[in-house]
């Protein structure tokens, strides 16, 4: 052993290591540094002893974490030394002093060229060792070619080689162009040849990087890897100095593999024979031994090549040999290799079919995210999150709230993230989601980004049936005594939009919920204040007739805020108290919000973005294209005329501003301070085409969804948040096999008929028949193969809506070429609704897995049976059914212009049917039907519709039954269909319509049925 | 890849660092910060990975001192642990069972080994034997070069007696 002592410096040393405290640490440090400066200064009279022992004090200060601010020429000078020690510790404190954007660094260019290209090799090891450190882009420009050369001379030692292939490696990563492909692909082949174990590992890290960018030009290389690999697994031919605790160079074995994982198959049958005979031996002959190191250095080899059996995925039992594996290891208690058992199985999902056995460690899984080791939990609430699907997402997400209780707080806000994206993906009903979500809040409400909250609102806005829940459990957690911000803001919000429809309940009374809510206000801060604003004057606007006493609370806190510092919370107390005296106006304007446009979930959006692993992003992104959520299915729509981007959550719905404004709504505009421009002109029908779908906005369409935003933006302090472009339509994954024709055409067609193509791509047509009677449908799907190869993996799942229930008989999992299978499936409609069913078809043709989401044609209308009736019959019951709940009346703006006799057209088709002659208005249409469901049985529906001849978007509607629901319902569907017609619009041809009314037709005055409908509208 | 190579005792105080990543002073000190925080609290009986800002941290505690590299997440983490552990079998045979004084006094004979080990953040050797060699001859070169000067000075004080 030569230590070459230099006596200043370990004097230096110990004085550091003497002092008793920091401060005293700086002290002898900035003596030091002063020292060093005057001595620098001088730089002549320096000898070169001096200069290298200043220069590793410099060094030494500034890996104690001190500012050094010089010194770095000093030692870049020493580069340029002749002597061997000094050049030495130049290039060696300059790679560690500076990085490679250091201006410092272009001095010495020259030099280092000059070392790179001489003759001596001590000093070319020297020169490669520091370019390979911190050589940046002008380095590879002007060095590459002579580090190139020096790999490949056949004079050089391997010493020289190895660094030079490193270097170039450095070099490359700098910038890709300085390895010309053609050439160098046959010597990189050539340089997999060499005997030489050190030059080998370095050149193979080399082509690690060259593959990764680029495979096609090295294949070449492939063989020769193989090769290596078998030499090493064989123990063939290796010397005893690299082996490394009996196995031959691990770490070369590892990196040979990763080679191999950037190729996307082995065609060859030979090469690809031997490498799964080695892959084969690594896997099955790798034992646990007692020694750490041999045993990380063996499991090192045996990840890679479970790792590379992975990306090759192609035999089957070997697949399932890896699964078996990582199995065992989630549960050793080794923890490095408990961790990389977690984070390969989390890469394996990557792997479709192998989620099914993956799942029988859901327990073990489960065990490990309760492990004293925040590494092993973080890896196990990753396989979690990208295992979860419908079948397990109950247990999974159960687990994580209970989990994030006691997580700590690093991991929290990842921990309630995770849960509420699972719980939106996979939630097998929306009240679990809403339960998930609440409790998350109530658990987690510091971690809960608002995202979260809003999403919630979203959902519950977008599904009438989980209204009325989410305001009850909203309700429930109010009565908590100290809950958190975010959920007296989220409860509020649900209350006030909702609380309403539970007014008949015990405890639910306007001026109970306006109590309960008014408690908290003392304790939020100014933030939630105007949500609270809100819903007081949604409260009061539900409460009528106007309860007095109520009122005047309300107005006194309006009245107190009129004059709060805060904007946001002044402006809103202002206007809704100017709004709440209009009276029957407020109802209009403050009415229930329209549901919003389906967009990405910003949660998702969020997870994506977080700066995560890549295996674990990778994964997510997967996932989220696999199998885009049944929730988001359910209410699947594109956002009409390309909503903006940033959509925001407001509270108050703003009335349709179009052709045509009352004197309210001008009112309204002037009061916010800006006048809305909206375009008026109805929407072009292809964006209109997908509207047909389970959930329209509610309202005229293409004004409300841009009337909030373009009023209240200014007003609006509640979110600011939730972005984001639209998901993928139904239909429409980003599938490599194409559809041909439009889904979502094809849908409507099949809405209005009862046979036709659902779906179709090359391989594959899908065809329906339906029969309906009363509440009971069936259909039969008629799966063609059109292909001359038959489709393998087949799958065909029903995602049904709460309303229907769908049991589709068993789909085989192979279609023999140019084969049909029917596939019958039974419909029973429970109760009324407009949701839509969804199947979830996924089939393999070679390697493309083709998945697609379909909305199946079992619609509202379709559970309708037209009825003719007389004026006998009309108005008595027209007349028993009086106001809401059973008879609801609305003026639809933004209708999509119709001629009547295409209107009557348009409802004959959807079953509906058009009563001429009931209504002496000739610009006035009735209609009725009977509706089925299980739940209500036959119930006779009533419709009419009052058109204005001069303004054609506009109409009113009435729709009268003796069923709330199926009033609401029918009324939407109406609206929905009135709204946005589909593209090729199935027109009858007009003589087969019925005859429209007449504008003569008059009954005797005695029942006079203008008359009397007038009296009664 | 490794970005770069920390030697911390367990006190916090940093012995030796190595970046093959470019990362400025202030960035450098702000990575030792966070980093030895997560990695000296840690129990003993943990894996040896750390997930830190999208990387991975390998470490492994040799008796006060602990040895860290950081590398990507899809990096095998094992090959990196031997790494470390294949660092300290070379200065243990350099030093002679090594302890932490002698890093702490020869943190530039640390250094010439490491740049032996690694370059761009890649193994360069296997071979301890051929580590070793290198190195000794390195020392010579100095050595020599020692003894010439000094003979040199030698001479001249001799002439200028």
């Amino acid at each position: 052993m030569a230590l070459s002592g230099m006596r200043g410096l370990s004097v230096f040393i110990s004085d550091i290591r003497n002092c008793q405290n920091k401060e005293q640490e700086r002290l002898r440090v900035d003596k030091e540094l002063g020292n060093v400066r005057t001595r620098f200064k001088n730089e002549k009279s320096l000898t070169p002893y001096e200069k290298k022992k200043y220069v590793w004090k410099v060094l030494y200060i500034y890996m104690l974490g001190y500012d050094v601010d010089f010194g770095h020429m000093e030692a870049v000078s020493l580069i340029s030394a002749p002597k061997y020690p000094e050049k030495q510790v130049g290039y060696i404190v300059t790679s560690c002093l500076l990085n490679e954007n250091h201006d410092f660094l272009r001095l010495a260019i020259n030099t280092v060229r000059n070392d790179i290209i001489g003759r001596n090799e001590t000093f070319q090891c020297l020169a490669l060792t520091m370019v390979g450190n911190i050589g940046g882009r002008e380095f590879a420009e002007s060095l590459a070619p002579d580090v190139q050369k020096l790999l490949i001379s056949s004079s050089c030692r391997p010493l020289v080689r190895k660094k030079a292939a490193l270097c170039l490696l450095r070099l490359y990563r700098k910038n890709p162009d300085v390895v010309n492909v053609d050439g160098w692909a046959d010597r990189m082949a050539q340089l997999l040849d060499e005997r030489d174990l050190g030059v080998l590992t370095s050149s193979m890290s080399l082509l690690v990087a060259l593959v990764s960018n680029d495979h096609n030009s090295y294949w070449s290389c492939l063989p020769k890897c193989v090769k290596i690999l078998e030499r090493l697994a064989r123990n063939q031919d290796i010397p005893q100095e690299y082996t490394y605790y009996g196995i031959p160079s691990p770490w070369l074995q590892v990196k040979t593999m990763r080679v191999l994982q950037y190729f996307p198959t082995i065609e060859d049958p030979n090469t690809r024979r031997s490498l799964f005979e080695v892959l084969q031996r690594i896997l099955m002959g790798t034992d646990v031994v007692k020694n750490v190191n041999k045993n990380n250095a063996s499991h090192a080899v045996l990840f890679e090549a479970l790792a590379l059996v992975m990306h090759l995925d192609a035999e089957k039992e070997m697949m399932s040999q890896c699964v078996a594996l990582l199995g065992k290891f989630i549960a050793v208690r080794e923890p490095n290799i408990r961790y990389l058992g977690l984070e390969n199985m989390t890469r394996m999902l990557m792997v479709t079919d192998v989620q099914d056995i993956i799942k029988r460690h859901q327990a073990q899984i489960i065990t490990s995210l309760k492990d004293p080791d925040i590494s092993i939990r973080r890896r196990a609430l990753d396989l979690l999150y990208g295992m979860c699907d419908v079948s397990n997402a109950k247990d999974i997400v159960e687990e994580l709230l209970q989990y994030l209780s006691t997580a700590e707080f690093a991991m929290r806000e990842e921990l309630s993230l995770k849960a509420a994206i699972l719980a939106e993906k996979f939630a097998p009903d929306l009240s679990w989601y809403v339960d998930v979500i609440l409790q998350l809040i109530d658990k987690a409400g510091d971690f809960v980004s608002d995202d979260i909250w809003f999403r919630v609102v979203q959902f519950v806005t977008n599904n009438e049936d989980l209204q009325p829940y989410a305001a009850i459990k909203a309700r429930e957690y109010l009565d908590k005594p100290a809950i958190h911000e975010t959920m007296v803001k989220v409860s509020a919000y649900l209350l006030g939009e909702f609380g309403h429809l539970l007014a008949r309940r015990p405890g639910y009374s306007a001026k109970e919920l306006f109590r309960i809510i008014h408690e908290k206000l003392p304790t939020v801060s100014t933030s939630t204040i105007p949500i609270l604003l809100s819903t007081y004057a949604k409260i009061l606007m539900h409460t009528q007739p106007p309860d007095q006493e109520l009122q005047n609370q309300i107005w006194g806190i309006f009245i107190k805020y009129k004059s709060c510092i805060d904007v946001e919370v002044q402006q809103r107390a202002v206007e809704y108290l100017a709004l709440s005296k209009k009276g029957a106006a407020l109802m209009d304007i403050l009415a229930e919000m329209p549901k919003f446009p389906e967009r990405q979930s910003a949660l998702i959006k969020k997870a994506e973005d977080t700066e995560a692993d890549t295996a674990e992003q990778s994964a997510i992104k997967l996932r989220a294209q696999q199998q885009s959520s049944n929730v988001l299915v359910l209410s699947d729509q594109r956002p009409v005329n390309e909503t903006p981007s940033s959509s925001q959550l407001t509270l108050v719905k703003m009335p349709n501003i179009g052709s045509y404004t009352d004197s309210t709504d001008q009112e309204v505009s002037h009061t916010n301070g800006t006048l809305n421009k909206v375009d008026s002109s109805p929407p072009a029908p292809d964006l209109l085409g997908d509207l047909l779908g389970p959930l329209a906005i509610e309202g005229p369409t293409s004004v409300t969804a841009q009337a909030p935003q373009n009023i209240m933006s200014d007003m609006d302090g509640v979110a600011n948040a939730v972005d984001g472009g639209a998901i993928v339509p139904v239909g429409e994954q980003t599938n490599s096999v194409q559809p041909i024709g439009n889904i979502a055409e094809r849908f409507h067609a099949l809405c209005m008929k009862d046979s036709g193509v659902l779906y179709e791509d090359p391989y594959i047509q899908i065809g329906i028949k339906a029969e309906w009677r009363a509440h009971l449908g069936r259909l039969v799907l008629f799966l063609g193969n059109k292909s001359v190869s038959p489709l393998a993996f087949v799958k065909a799942i029903i995602l049904p809506p709460s309303n229907l229930k769908m049991e589709l008989s068993l789909v085989p999992d192979t279609i023999p070429p140019r084969a049909q299978v029917q596939c019958p499936l039974e419909v029973v409609n429970v109760h009324p609704s407009r949701e839509v069913a969804v199947l979830d078809f996924s089939y393999k043709f070679g390697n493309d897995l083709v998945n697609v989401k379909l909305r199946l044609p079992a619609v509202f209308n379709k559970f309708l049976q037209p009825i003719s009736v007389s004026a006998e019959e009309f108005f008595p019951q027209w007349r028993s059914l009086s106001g809401p709940p059973l008879k609801l009346q609305e003026v639809v703006r933004g209708v999509k212009p119709l001629m009547l006799l295409e209107m009557a057209n348009l409802f004959n088709s959807l079953r509906l049917m058009v009563c001429p002659g009931l209504d002496p208005n000739p610009n006035n249409l009735v209609a009725s039907t009977t509706f089925y469901s299980e739940s209500t049985q036959a119930m006779l529906c009533l419709v009419r519709i009052e058109t204005d001849p001069a303004d054609r978007t506009q109409l009113r509607m009435t729709v009268a039954s003796g069923d709330p629901t199926v009033t609401f319902e029918l009324k939407e569907f109406i609206k929905e269909q009135l709204i946005s017609i589909p593209a090729p619009h199935p027109t009858t041809p007009p003589s087969a319509a019925p005859p429209v009314g007449h504008p003569t037709v008059a009954t005797p005055a005695l029942t006079d049925p203008g008359a009397m409908l007038a009296g009664l509208l | 890849m490794i970005h770069f190579v920390l030697l911390i005792s367990r006190q916090g105080k940093v012995r030796l660092t190595k970046w093959y990543s470019p990362y400025t002073q202030k960035e450098r000190s702000k990575v030792i910060r966070e980093l030895s925080g997560m990695i000296l609290n840690r129990g003993p009986k943990l894996c040896n990975f750390v997930e830190w800002r999208g990387l991975k941290a390998v470490y492994k505690r040799y008796a006060s001192l602990y040895f860290c590299m950081c590398i990507d997440q899809d990096d095998n983490e094992l090959e990196v642990l031997e790494c470390i552990h294949h660092f300290v079998e070379i200065l243990d045979r350099y030093f002679g069972s090594v302890c932490e004084l002698d890093l702490i006094f020869n943190f530039h004979k640390a250094y010439y080994i490491l740049d032996e080990l690694l370059i761009a953040g890649e193994l360069q050797e296997s071979s301890k034997k051929t580590v070793a060699r290198l190195i000794a001859a390195q020392d010579s070169l100095v050595e020599t070069a020692k003894e010439q000067a000094s003979s040199i000075s030698n001479i001249i004080a001799q002439a200028t007696k």
